[in-house]
């Protein structure tokens, strides 16, 4: 169906969902993420079951710290702004703009996982490995869920960057960016639970 | 022979299925995957009727018998109804809904691939040192790490993999009924197979994930020593049937529903009527759908929750009676003054309605959450579910196949036999299960191996193993159907045999790659039989005739379906002596898996088209072919 779109004058308004195969993605994409919220759902139920079960370790007071889960949360807040910057501007069919503002997308993705890793490292180092207690493997599984997906993210669009670098804007690869922007601020939202029900109840002891 | 575009007649048939993306040949690979599992899953019971036959039997060990009764029921949700169903929604919704594929082709094959390697995946555990043996419900601590052996490990896995298969259709089908329905076929005209098979792939969206998360948890406690469900560490073992179930019920709607659907198609037919309250129908479903999800504690009233969570529970149950009641009496009003026709497919989907009433008074029975300790986890239970499963869900399929054989391959079943199967299979069917009530209500557990002899259960017992059999020899008719009927065909395929009302019905037979010269233009409710009765008797166009775009073939599915299976067996291989470290094949599973994925998004591939001129030759040739019978 894509030939049938007249792109002599330029890109239409909206050309993630201009073809029949854009405005397919786009749904499904949608009903997709509708999906991952009830997995992340269900990651989240487990945790808040077991975040007491910490037979004798490490607790949650003990070891989250403030300053580093707001400069983590901050970076990805940050990146999700940047990636709406990319659409507009791939919206209004500026290229070079969209990737430069992807790209930063990316690095702030790169930033956020290094702090996680990091995270992670020290806790091991506090004691709390992943068979510590049923806290620790509830943390690590819903925290590392998300890590997972930060990932994958972090894969695809660079793959994407790569793959479209010099090609422009087409009815093609929009719908691919603009999925893979909407998957991100679903990472995004993601995380704002986690810091709410992860981080301020534990270290507030909610 | 221009009928085939020139693409498919240079594949070899095998690669052809290894490589399709066509909608109706998925459905075929879906059938016969279905047929497959089924047959094995069919013999396993057997094996354990065989063993509860006579008191204290001792044909087959207990713990073969544990591992035969989990591997059937697992196997017969997982990789035999479903498919069976998922079939029948890759064939039909495309063709009821006037579309010439479903929303995402590539998807569809990935995920028949997905459940393909995954249900190989859980069959492997024979060769490694045991199946699964903890019952399909895997609960807690029975399933850790600490009791069963490898088995579960390739039931995590296993299922892992073929859920997300079921989860990619699921999404895929939703997409393809939202945008790609023919002009006119408004929601509200939508043939009731397709409204079921969409809330079928809503619950799926919704339960897979759930279950997604359960097995990733009940995995890494296995493989990685994870804390969530074992005292010592602080865990609890409550949040497993939890999980489950709210998967576990949602899962038995998305089996049933379509199976609706398809009585739903077969009755108005051999009814010679419209449906009844088509509208009711469609909300009756969207409501089972919705309830659906909050009723999963009743399969857990014996857990001691507490008589609130009880209560609630229960009467939610208890309501979801009504929508079901709602389509039992629009099935008997459409039959009411019908002229009736009780060829096998009507058989089936006639006796349906009265077997799955007695499944749903059961099932309330069962919710009454202060009795349901009296016959909670005895045959009683198992009684009920079988009523649903094989009374609702098989009679649905075995309905629904001969019902749309003639669309799928060109010829009928053949009556006679098909006859002879549905009354050996009724009555088989309620000599094994009625009688388990009885036993249930007597006091025998289910998921035992053995039992004494003189406790007023021998004559049941005995009498549920030769109806067992009797079901069997049903199974066994049908495929002797399938082989006789293939040879007895006439010279010219069927089009219309059974005076269709749905849109499929207008299609040629065999039905084109592109299944619709032009998209048809929907003017009612049973738009071919509108038709019919106000038309020509076929579809207007709603389009001019033009190229027909396709998608391009892909072997890249099978690739990544193959690599999950790597990656999966890796993991597995942590708990055998294997000779190689078991992350080097994780790696090498990931790494194919994502690889593949990766060349999927760099190459561009945007299909080809059937040119206009082909098309027309390729539809002279079909109306002259028509023209000859
Ligand atoms: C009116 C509708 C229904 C009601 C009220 C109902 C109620 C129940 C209840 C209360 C149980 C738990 C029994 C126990 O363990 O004590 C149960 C078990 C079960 N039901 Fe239903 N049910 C209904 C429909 C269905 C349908 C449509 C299916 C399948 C398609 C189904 C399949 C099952 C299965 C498989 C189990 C046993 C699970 C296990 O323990 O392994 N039910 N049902
Ligand atoms: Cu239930």
């Amino acid at each position: 169906m894509s030939e049938t779109v007249d792109v002599s004058k330029g890109l239409p308004a909206h050309p993630e969902r201009a073809t029949l195969e854009g405005k397919n993605k786009f749904v499904g994409f949608w009903v997709f993420l509708s999906g991952e919220v009830t997995m992340f759902a269900t990651f989240f139920g487990t945790y808040l079951g077991l975040r007491n079960g910490t037979a004798g370790g490490p607790e949650a007071a003990d070891l989250f710290h403030m300053p580093l889960v707001f400069i983590m949360t901050m970076i990805l807040l940050t990146s999700s702004l940047t990636s709406v910057i990319a659409i507009t501007a791939m919206k209004k069919n500026q290229f070079k703009k969209m990737k430069l503002w992807m790209w930063i997308t990316f690095f702030l993705g790169v930033a956020f996982l290094g702090f996680e890793i990091y995270e992670f490292v020290e806790y091991v180092h506090y004691g709390l490995g992943f068979s510590t207690s049923a806290f620790a493997s509830s943390f690590y599984s819903l925290v590392g869920l998300h890590g997972a997906h930060v990932v994958f993210g972090l894969g695809w669009v660079l793959l994407l960057l790569i793959r479209y670098n010099r090609a422009g804007i087409t009815l093609t690869n929009a719908p691919k960016f603009y999925m893979f922007s909407l998957y991100w601020h679903f990472i995004d939202v993601v995380w704002v639970f986690i810091f709410t029900v992860v981080y301020l109840m534990g270290i507030g002891g909610g | 022979m221009v009928r085939e575009a020139a693409h498919t007649l240079k594949k070899s048939l095998l690669w052809d299925l290894l490589t399709t993306v066509d909608h109706k040949k998925i459905a075929i690979l879906y059938l016969i995957a279905g047929t497959l599992f089924f047959g094995k899953a069919g013999l396993m019971a057997i094996l354990i009727r065989i063993q509860l036959m006579i008191p204290e039997n001792t044909f087959v060990t207990g713990q073969t018998y544990n591992e035969l009764l989990s591997m059937h029921g697992t196997i017969m949700l997982f990789l035999a109804a479903t498919p069976l169903l998922f079939a029948f929604m890759n064939y039909l919704i495309p063709l009821q809904i006037g579309a010439r594929d479903v929303a995402f082709p590539f998807l569809n094959a990935l995920g028949f691939w997905f459940f393909f390697f995954g249900g190989i995946l859980l069959s492997l555990s024979w060769f490694f040192g045991g199946a699964p043996d903890a019952g399909w419900t895997a609960y807690v601590p029975l399933s850790s790490r600490d009791y069963a052996g490898i088995g579960l490990d390739f039931y995590v896995l296993g299922l892992q993999i073929s859920g997300f298969g079921t989860l990619i259709s699921g999404i895929n089908f939703i997409v393809t009924i939202i945008t790609m329905r023919a002009p006119g076929m408004t929601l509200l005209r939508m043939p009731l197979f397709c409204w079921n098979s969409f809330i079928t792939s809503i619950l799926i969206v919704f339960g897979f994930t759930p279950l997604a998360a359960g097995l990733a948890l009940l995995m890494l406690d296995r493989m990685f020593d994870g804390q969530f469900f074992l005292a010592a560490a602080g865990g609890n073992a409550v949040i497993w049937p939890h999980i489950f179930w709210i998967f576990g019920h949602p899962e038995v709607y998305i089996l049933v529903l379509p199976a609706f659907g398809m009585i739903s198609e077969i009755i108005p037919v051999f009814s010679k009527k419209r449906l009844f309250g088509y509208t009711a129908m469609v909300f009756a479903t969207i409501l089972i759908g919705f309830l659906g999800f909050m009723v999963w504690v009743h399969h857990m009233f014996t857990l001691n929750l507490g008589p609130i969570t009880n209560s609630i529970f229960a009467i939610l149950t208890m309501l979801i009676g009504v929508p079901t009641g709602i389509k039992i009496f629009n099935w008997l009003f459409t039959m009411w003054g019908g002229k009736l026709r009780f060829t096998t497919a009507m058989l089936c989907a006639s006796s349906f309605v009265p077997t799955f009433v007695l499944g749903g008074v059961t099932g309330i029975m069962l919710a009454m959450s202060p009795v349901t300790h009296l016959y909670h986890d005895t045959y009683f239970v198992v009684a009920h579910f079988h009523y649903i499963i094989l009374g609702g869900i098989v009679l649905g399929i075995l309905g629904a196949t001969y019902y749309w054989y003639p669309k799928m391959f060109g010829h009928c079943l053949n009556e006679t036999l098909g006859k002879w199967m549905f009354w050996i299979f009724y009555i088989g069917f309620h000599l094994t299960f009625f009688i388990q009530h009885i036993l249930g209500l007597i006091g025998m557990p289910r998921r035992v191996n053995v039992y004494l002899a003189d406790q007023g259960w021998d004559g049941m017992n005995l009498i549920s193993s030769i109806g067992a059999f009797m079901q069997g020899l049903a199974i066994i008719l049908l495929l002797i159907n399938v082989i006789y009927s293939a040879m007895k065909r006439p010279n010219h395929p069927v089009d219309d045999p059974w005076d269709g009302r749905a849109l499929e019905w207008a299609t040629h037979t065999p039905v084109p790659e592109y299944n619709f010269a032009q998209v048809p233009q929907v003017r009612s409710l049973d738009p071919l039989f509108y038709e019919k009765i106000h038309g020509d008797g076929t579809m207007k166009p709603s389009e001019p005739l033009a190229d027909i775009h396709m998608p391009n073939g892909s072997f890249l599915p099978f690739m990544i379906a193959l690599g999950s299976f790597i990656a999966g067996f890796g993991l597995i291989m942590k708990h055998m002596d294997a000779w190689i470290n078991p992350y080097i094949v994780v790696v090498l599973g990931l790494l194919v898996m994502f690889g593949s994925m990766a060349v999927r998004s760099w190459k561009e591939d945007h299909g080809y088209h059937i040119t206009k001129e082909n098309v027309e030759a390729m539809e002279r040739e079909a109306l002259a072919d028509e023209r000859n019978r």
